[in-house]
């Protein structure tokens, strides 16, 4: 799997998505500066986590303007891959290429912990090493992370099967205390109408490997990793 | 020129911030104020002189990046 790294001004987590993706596919990605106009020819494109220009006037609101996004933007038309984390999938909405908002978290509090997630929709390019149902850990760290959409559009995405994470206990039980930022329906990554692009708050990224305290996070890159296989194949 | 750009958010989005401001100002006795909502306000200096060539430009700017439409709402005001 070839992928490439999208940075921003502000971002902080290029290196450990790099490292992710290298660990599950054995390629090293190419890292891309905002200010350019191209992607390499690549499978995957993440957006990673951080602060993109400070979080200046919304979360992701400028960087989602950046020369690079039309690349971006082409990349997903294209039918090829695309992962948004934590400030990617501020990005991402901001940029209009997923539905609904990222809000500042019901709690106002900036919330660094461990989560659960539970896979709701294990048919995807991003989630396909999971089970259905299967619950997993990863870290999450965010201000902005409450996830909102219109009921009519809330209704269709899930209703296409496209809340791919909800946020969840040990158990795979949803309940208020288990939502760490108030998201509604407990969405923590949803996918666009096509399938082949996904925004998440956690941190699959940070939970790959045991130094880090698990590889519970691993799945999503392997999944990654399998869906390019199957494409180039 | 210069403008005034207001951005709230819509009814019905719920309003943490201007909730915990809410409870502050109960907090610090001052009576009356029964809601908060909390937006963002923008002054901009514009070169154009005709007042619907002006305003088009700046709803441009709102749609594109001042405002989020899908949760808030932005009003114009030329001075």
């Amino acid at each position: 799997m070839k992928s490439a790294v999208v940075v921003f001004p502000g971002i902080n987590r290029e290196r450990d998505m790099a490292h992710a993706l290298k660990l599950a596919s054995g390629v090293t990605p190419h890292m891309v500066w905002h200010a350019d106009t191209e992607l390499p020819d690549v499978d995957v494109v993440v957006v990673p986590g951080g602060f993109s220009y400070g979080d200046y006037l919304r979360c992701g609101a400028i960087a989602a303007r950046a020369p690079i996004m039309d690349a971006v933007r082409r990349h997903a038309d294209a039918g090829r891959y695309v992962l948004g984390v934590c400030n990617g999938f501020q990005i991402l909405t901001e940029a209009g290429l997923l539905p609904g908002v990222l809000m500042r978290n019901a709690s106002l509090k900036f919330v660094c912990k461990m989560v659960h997630l539970r896979v709701e929709n294990a048919d995807t390019a991003f989630s396909n090493a999971y089970r259905a149902g299967q619950v997993f850990r990863s870290p999450i760290a965010h201000g902005e992370g409450n996830y909102f959409a219109e009921p009519e559009t809330l209704k269709r995405i899930e209703g296409e099967g496209r809340v791919v994470l909800r946020y969840c206990d040990a158990e795979g039980s949803r309940s208020p205390s288990a939502n760490p930022n108030g998201a509604i329906n407990d969405i923590a990554g949803i996918l666009n109408e096509r399938g082949n692009l996904l925004g998440m708050m956690p941190h699959p990224e940070n939970l790959v490997e045991p130094l880090q305290g698990g590889t519970d996070g691993l799945g999503l890159f392997q999944s990654l990793t399998r869906a390019a296989a199957t494409i180039a194949a | 020129m210069k403008a005034r750009v207001t951005v709230t958010l819509k009814t019905g989005v719920l309003d943490p911030q201007g909730k915990a401001i809410e409870g502050a100002l109960k907090s610090l006795d001052v009576q009356g104020i029964s809601e908060v909502r909390q937006g963002k306000f923008f002054e901009l200096e514009i070169s154009e002189t005709d007042e619907a060539k002006a305003t088009a430009i700046l709803r441009d700017a709102c749609e594109k990046l001042l405002a989020n439409t899908v949760i808030e709402n932005y009003r114009i005001d030329l001075a």
